[in-house]
């Protein structure tokens, strides 16, 4: 199995993944085995609110990336709910025009009771895909703000998604993942209150941008900064 | 082994041009609060969309909708997409307007169950949860 | 006394006591709130006379299969007294695809007829005198070329635009909220509707533009209140972005129509007909000062609702719709459409189509409930319906405004959460045996009973796509591109649409063609998830 997956095998990526979700031994048997690429992938984290266009700005991102010709892994974190465990799962709605591209793989998790953003089982999945060669790698974080901190400690760049009208959770957002943000975007961009909320954003991190994910407006100069931020931050690696 | 509390996984789409979802979105809201997650791709999906997401997102069964009267092009051609790729032993469930003449051939082509209009929730609901394998 | 239920509520969950009386009606008074028929604010219907001077139009939807089976079927039921035309596309059609786009395949002509080129609506209507039939289409994202191809086979039969009559759906928001057969972004799409508004203005006089319908929102589960309501707000908006354009409110107020659902409960729904012309005619006056009381009054067309049919027992269709039917009569309908027993399985056969416009015409000449205008006005319970009908809407519409209209509210998915809510209630009610449905919950037979169905064959999409095939070997190329050239610069510069849209179906450019022609200009929608 482990050799399907460094092989890039779907089928066998995908069954690693249930395995390390559903906590089976054999899964942590296969990670052990999995060896890591020469070149790291690159890991960006998206979060924000409900309602900010997360899956939409992502399903721009696996577009941009795919023209780079990147092969590119997304794992999107939706809530299970506590009271049946259950979830739904709809983050891929909007990305499902990347579905049957072979160079894109796209997974949905539920929390199942892990708190801070991510599922359970998310740190595991990044490292099969990984090691199944993916180049880059999406997370989409539950989105609710503040809790929403583990990503931090996974991505190599967080982005944090805020849209205007949505004031109050911006104010939230400030005491704690717009701090660790490396990059915060202010999509719909093209609605009343986008300007008053970068200018505002500004004095709180040094790369505000402002994108229309819908229409894909702002997405090259977002990869730039992403690309730029990679590099800063590797160089800084490299130093100490 | 799975541990008995391990959710099952399971794609609910629209597959075809009609966009009446009013039932299919009554279904997932079942299932997941009977405790299954599920995968909602949203409307107007090809059958290799399906397919690859259930691939990709490795679920024990597949739910389509079909209101539009394609269901004898749409079902038989998820079942030959899986079985192309390997993928065979997920299960094929339905529902939506589909005639009685139709039901035995698309069960033949391996449709495990076809739910009528008018079934009771708790049936879809009994159905899925009964799908539990170990895999 | 020991009442079978604890609780009596409407279908809609309004609570129904055990008798209504004046106490019932405080602060409603007969001169406000009742009128005459035929003046404001029109709850007692929008003419003095209703049917003593003319019934209802009779107007079956139809079409399935080619455009020559629908012709037929058309000629039928022509032949059987109907008095208005109304044409069902098939969902490819509806998407503004060709019957050879790889995502129409195996959908060719079954849930309606296919039309893919101005060839294909010439061979619909072919031997029928369009001057003097009135025409409905069932047609939303693409309805601006389903139309242009309309008016081109009437100008090659040299039958001048003044003396069409007819009907599109041109209803976008709905589409949105309920039905979910979109082509591009809201405000494109509002320009188109606001042009077509404006085309016929000027040059359709007796056409409907549009007719803003609340049918898909409560097939999708509604109440009769959201269904009021969310219906009435979409005409509002499209009054607004007419009026905003520039375009006098009386230029085109007299010719927009509506088209309701006519649901199980009898009361509610007469009261949802009159509720809704009385809320119309109140909102146009304080929101416009329309100077013709044309402009104030709702007209509408009606259709049994196919989601109270039900598969088991399809006979028991027929008494479900001959009450729906009776309703839509009894609340002042202008049009009619009943549907078939067999409507839940597959589109209806012709002895089923017969039937359903047979229950029409019993009821128009069997019943006598068409004698008297409104026979219901006055009734404690009826009157109490529809005020609390008009009030539930209301309450909507103020949360409307607040959001900032319907197209904000559509992308924050407010309207379609609160539908699935009433849908999701409705479905409890029914599994916890609170709504008996005969037949279905009560009353079940174990041997099936089954009816007849007709059938579309695979021939049909294969004609099509063989059509389609010569017709784009048969045309002119050059001409047909330069036409979609001219229309992707028109709709960039935002100038008049519908006289590039003629030209470009007369130069042979198919439905597919032009719509994706649009959509480069436009762009295309993407829904909020709403789970």
């Amino acid at each position: 199995m482990a050799r399907q997956v460094l092989a890039g095998g779907v089928r066998a990526v995908a069954r690693v993944i249930t395995w390390l979700e559903n906590r089976e031994p054999v899964g942590t048997a296969v990670l052990k085995r999995l060896t890591s690429p020469e070149r790291p992938a690159m890991v960006i984290g998206i979060t924000g609110y409900p309602g900010t266009g997360k899956s939409t700005l992502l399903d721009q991102l696996i577009a941009a990336y795919r023209r780079l010709g990147k092969r590119v892994g997304v794992l999107a974190v939706d809530i299970s709910s506590s009271l049946t465990g259950g979830a739904v799962l709809g983050d891929r709605i909007r990305m499902q025009r990347h579905a049957d591209d072979a160079g894109v793989y796209i997974r949905s998790m539920a929390t199942r009771g892990q708190s801070g953003g991510l599922a359970r089982a998310t740190r595991d999945a990044l490292q099969v895909l990984e090691a199944a060669a993916y180049e880059v790698i999406l997370i989409e974080t539950v989105g609710v703000g503040q809790s929403d901190i583990e990503i931090v400690s996974v991505a190599g760049t967080v982005i944090a998604l805020v849209a205007p009208g949505l004031g109050d959770d911006v104010q939230a957002m400030k005491a704690g993942l717009l701090e660790v943000a490396d990059i915060v975007v202010v999509n719909k961009g093209d609605r009343e209150g986008a300007d008053t909320a970068v200018r505002d954003l500004r004095e709180w991190c040094p790369h505000v941008l402002r994108t229309v994910a819908v229409k894909g407006e702002g997405i090259p100069e977002l990869i730039a900064v992403i690309a730029e931020q990679q590099r800063l931050r590797d160089l800084a690696h490299t130093l100490s | 082994m799975a541990v008995a509390t391990t959710p099952l996984r399971v794609l609910i789409g629209k597959v075809g041009l009609d966009g009446h979802d009013r039932g299919v979105k009554l279904v997932v809201r079942a299932l997941r609060d009977a405790g299954v997650e599920i995968i909602y791709t949203g409307l107007h999906q090809t059958p290799e969309q399906i397919v690859a997401t259930a691939i990709q997102e490795d679920v024990q069964a597949i739910g389509l909708s079909i209101h539009s009267g394609a269901h004898n092009s749409l079902f038989p051609r998820v079942l030959q997409l899986l079985n192309e790729q390997g993928a065979g032993d997920v299960t094929l469930f339905g529902g939506g307007i589909i005639p009685d003449d139709d039901v035995p051939r698309l069960k033949a082509a391996g449709v495990q169950m076809l739910f009528r209009p008018a079934t009771p929730m708790h049936d879809i609901v009994d159905f899925v949860k009964g799908l539990r394998v170990e895999r | 006394m020991n009442e079978r239920k604890s609780r009596f509520s409407s279908l809609s969950g309004l609570e129904i006591e055990r008798v209504y009386g004046p106490e019932h009606l405080k602060g409603w008074t007969v001169e406000q709130d009742l009128g005459r028929p035929g003046s404001f604010p029109y709850t007692r219907g929008i003419y003095p006379d209703m049917y003593r001077s003319r019934l209802w139009t009779m107007r079956q939807f139809a079409g399935f299969g080619s455009a020559d089976d629908t012709n037929r079927r058309f000629k039928y039921l022509l032949t059987q007294g109907q008095t208005g035309l109304s044409v069902a596309f098939d969902l490819p059609t509806l998407m503004g695809l060709d019957a050879d786009d790889p995502m129409a395949r195996g959908e060719v002509g079954h849930c309606g007829v296919a039309i893919s080129s101005l060839a294909d609506m010439e061979r619909l209507f072919d031997g029928i005198p369009l001057d003097q039939v009135t025409t409905s289409m069932t047609i939303n994202g693409p309805a601006a070329v389903l139309f242009a191809m309309y008016l081109a086979v009437a100008d090659k039969r040299g039958i001048p635009f003044d003396r069409l009559g007819g009907t599109i759906q041109n209803d976008i928001l709905k589409e949105y909220i309920a039905q979910k057969e979109w082509l591009f972004p809201p405000e494109p799409h509002l320009a188109i509707i606001v042009d077509t508004i404006d085309y016929c203005t000027a040059h359709v006089p007796k056409w409907h533009p549009i007719s803003i319908s609340g049918y898909h929102i409560r097939e999708a589960g509604s109440t009769a209140v959201q269904e009021l309501a969310f219906t009435l707000y979409d005409g509002l908006t499209y009054v607004d972005a007419a009026v905003k354009s520039g375009i006098d409110v009386d230029a085109f107020a007299p010719r927009l129509s509506f088209f309701f659902n006519v649901h199980n409960d009898f009361f509610e729904e007469i009261a949802k007909f009159r509720a809704a012309r009385r809320l119309w005619a109140r909102e146009m006056e304080h929101r416009y000062h329309p100077k013709n009381p044309r402009s104030l009054q709702l007209r509408c067309h009606a259709q049994t609702a196919g989601c109270s049919l039900t598969a088991q027992q399809p006979m028991n269709n027929v008494v479900r719709t001959t009450l729906q039917a009776l309703a839509a009569v009894l609340g002042g309908t202008q049009s009619l459409h009943t549907n078939s027993m067999d409507e839940t399985l597959a589109l209806p056969t012709e002895e089923a189509v017969t039937l359903a416009l047979r229950t029409q015409q019993v009821i128009a000449s069997e019943s006598e409930t068409v004698n008297c205008v409104d026979p219901l006005g006055g009734s404690y319970l009826v009157e109490s319906l529809t005020n609390r009908l008009e009030e539930g809407a209301r309450d909507y519409f103020r949360t409307l405004d607040r959001m900032g209209g319907m197209v904000t509210a559509i992308e924050q998915g407010f309207p379609q959460r609160e539908i699935l809510d009433a849908s999701q209630r409705y479905q409890k009610e029914i599994e916890h045996q609170e709504r008996p449905i005969v037949g279905v919950t009560d009353y079940v037979e174990q041997e099936a009973r089954s009816i007849p169905t007709l059938k579309i064959g695979p021939e049909v999409e294969q004609e099509q796509v063989a059509r389609l095939s010569d017709l784009r070997k048969s045309r002119d190329p050059f001409k047909m591109a330069g036409s979609l050239e001219e229309l992707q610069e028109t709709a960039a510069c935002h100038q008049k649409l519908m006289p590039a849209l003629i030209e470009a179906v007369k130069a042979k450019a198919t439905l597919g063609e032009i719509c994706a022609a649009l959509k480069e200009v436009y762009g295309t929608y993407r829904e909020p998830v709403v789970l």
